[in-house]
């Protein structure tokens, strides 16, 4: 029998999470390399329509696992329909979004199947037949190569930002419902809900702009408002920039805040503590502006800007409404 | 409430990390520190015990160096330690600690176990999770408040996108707790005193190695991140390196 990759795609409150596509990429090269087939499932109630939106996508069929106690996730109920099916489906490999959800569920649903899971893992690499995936430790100053004993089942977690969603492979899948299995579900969550009104998923955005510490003042945090106006972009912040109030704890990125891969990250005076670029290395443009030519961020960014950002953003935000038609 | 914090002593934030030998490990001849997630479990769980009562007994899984982190923990008001100490720990992965920690509270009745949401070495995010599932209680992960709540506990979760949500459970639990959500005290002069008259119960590795597995994964090798980008550097006059990034941004970049 063939073997399968099964890309588990996350879905809330019936709307696809964007992270689902890079996961899906990764699983689109991984099935060419190995040739396994690919699957994906996603899971929830009324979810007809995220199925059907991962079935544009070049993989061999869409599972849709689907029961009223899925409705709002809780780790039981996750668990038991997601073990049921890998049970019946025997996938080799099963691949997730390292999202927040995943890091809820997917220790247990590997655990119960007595398997590791491979949580937060950047890259892989297919040698002499052999697959290791790719993790960072001690916070990014260092990659491991991971293998894993056995001939699976193999969970692997992929962090935000990886793999290029934009780059997933069009198709047009089957679709095939499945009806859940149920278990005692302990845990009973209430409705998710913001905090501050105007609440942002920074995962979302197309373009960030981004203050640090060199952005020295509060009232200073206006300049780069401005050109992230003039870009039709969101305003995100490291963390002492919250930690201070100028900014609510909802723009944080990094570790302890959203990690986000957007089409434009500017970085204006953010020296680039881990903490930070763990949360943003995955954009697809870094552009840093700062003073210190040996700030880390340079290290990641595809363009370096040294120089006085207050000099230079305002000057930029001009520039941008100008050539902006 | 009777609550056990897992912990966990990491490399300095600031350390200078050398490969081993074998290039999969790090040399061991550099300063730790606490996990500074195991922190902020540490100090929800003394605040839990201040307000609703109970006991706090601080866990680690390590060498004999990491019984800092637990003399610490006790300087700080936890009322007892537990430290499986052996050198062989630090290379388990997170399902063997997990397995190790279990055994090692087999005798205990706890109502809450407490860990930090990651640590700073390995990243995995997973002891506390699979903790729950070895010990057939639920969990919840990411968490920032916690109060009793009918027997049980009501607690706030932090989803993506600025989302939160209350999760009503009842007890025993598991909680991986969120860093930041509370501010880190100090240990008192008095506190440091009385830690050293505190219960400290050693475990031996044979006494948890029958409830250990082999090792599923394994870093076969430890490496330098490779600089994959090619960074281009603009400098000059103010004016002109805006209008040089506006030139990039519409016609390389595309962004408008």
């Amino acid at each position: 029998m063939a073997e399968t990759i099964l890309v588990i795609a996350e879905q809330r409150e019936s709307k696809l999470n964007r992270v689902s596509f890079e996961t899906l990429t990764c699983g689109q090269a991984l099935a060419k390399q190995t040739g396994w087939t690919l699957e994906a499932a996603v899971a929830g109630n009324n979810i007809a329509s995220v199925a059907a939106e991962v079935a544009k996508t070049a993989v061999a069929k869409v599972y849709a696992i689907e029961d009223g106690t899925l409705e709002r996730y809780t780790p039981d109920g996750y668990v038991a329909a997601l073990k049921k099916f890998i049970e019946s489906s025997k996938p080799k490999l099963v691949l997730l979004p390292h999202t927040y959800q995943v890091r809820d569920f997917a220790p247990k649903l590997a655990a119960s199947f007595g398997a590791v899971l491979v949580s937060d893992v950047v890259g892989y690499k297919y040698e002499n037949g052999k697959l290791l995936f790719v993790r960072q430790m001690f916070q990014g100053k260092f990659a491991a190569d991971v293998s894993l004993s056995g001939e699976g089942l193999w969970f692997v977690s992929f962090q935000s930002g990886s793999f290029r969603g934009d780059q997933v492979q069009p198709g047009q899948a089957p679709v095939e419902k499945v009806n859940a299995a149920t278990g005692e579900i302990r845990t009973h969550p209430e409705a998710p809900f913001q905090e501050a009104k105007q609440a942002v998923d920074l995962s979302q955005a197309e373009i960030i702009v981004s203050v640090g510490r060199g952005i020295k003042e509060q009232k200073n945090i206006e300049i780069a408002k401005n050109l992230a106006d003039a870009l039709g972009g969101e305003i995100a912040a490291s963390r002492p920039i919250c930690d201070a109030g100028w900014l609510p704890m909802e723009r944080q990125v990094g570790s302890s805040g959203q990690t986000v891969s957007p089409k434009l990250y500017l970085a204006l005076g953010i020296s680039g503590a881990i903490q930070h670029l763990v949360g943003m290395k995955g954009s697809r443009n870094i552009i840093a502006i700062n003073k210190d030519a040996e700030a880390p961020i340079f290290e990641i960014a595809d363009v370096a800007v040294v120089g006085n950002l207050f000099d230079i953003v305002p000057a930029l935000t001009e520039e941008v409404k100008k050539v902006k038609v | 409430m009777k609550i056990l914090v897992c912990m966990k002593q990491v490399p300095q934030k600031d350390a200078p990390l050398k490969l081993n030998e074998s290039a999969t490990w790090v040399r061991e001849d550099i300063g730790y520190e606490v996990n500074e997630p195991d922190a902020y479990a540490l100090e929800e769980a003394l605040r839990q015990k201040e307000k609703n009562g109970g006991e706090v007994v601080v866990v680690t899984a390590g060498p004999a160096r990491s019984q800092q982190v637990l003399r610490e923990a006790l300087a700080k008001g936890a009322d007892r330690a537990i430290h499986l100490e052996d050198d062989r720990f630090v290379t388990l992965d997170a399902f063997n600690v997990a397995r190790a920690i279990a055994q090692s509270i087999k005798d205990e009745l706890f109502d809450l176990v407490f860990t930090g949401l990651q640590s700073d070495d390995f990243g995995y995010a997973q002891t506390g999770v699979l903790l729950a599932e070895l010990l057939g209680w639920p969990h919840a992960t990411i968490i920032m408040q916690i109060e009793a709540k009918d027997g049980g506990i009501r607690v706030k979760r932090e989803l993506e996108g600025g989302y939160f949500q209350y999760v009503n459970m009842p007890l025993p639990s598991v909680l991986t707790i969120q860093s930041g959500i509370n501010k880190l005290r100090y240990a008192t002069l008095i506190g440091i005193k009385q830690a050293k008259n505190k219960p400290l119960r050693r475990v031996t590795f044979d006494e948890v190695s029958a409830a250990l597995k082999p090792n599923q994964l394994t870093i076969e090798r430890l490496y330098i991140p490779q600089k994959t980008k090619q960074t281009e550097v603009i400098q000059g006059p103010p004016q002109d390196v805006a209008k040089k990034l506006a030139a990039k941004l519409r016609d390389e970049l595309r962004v408008f």
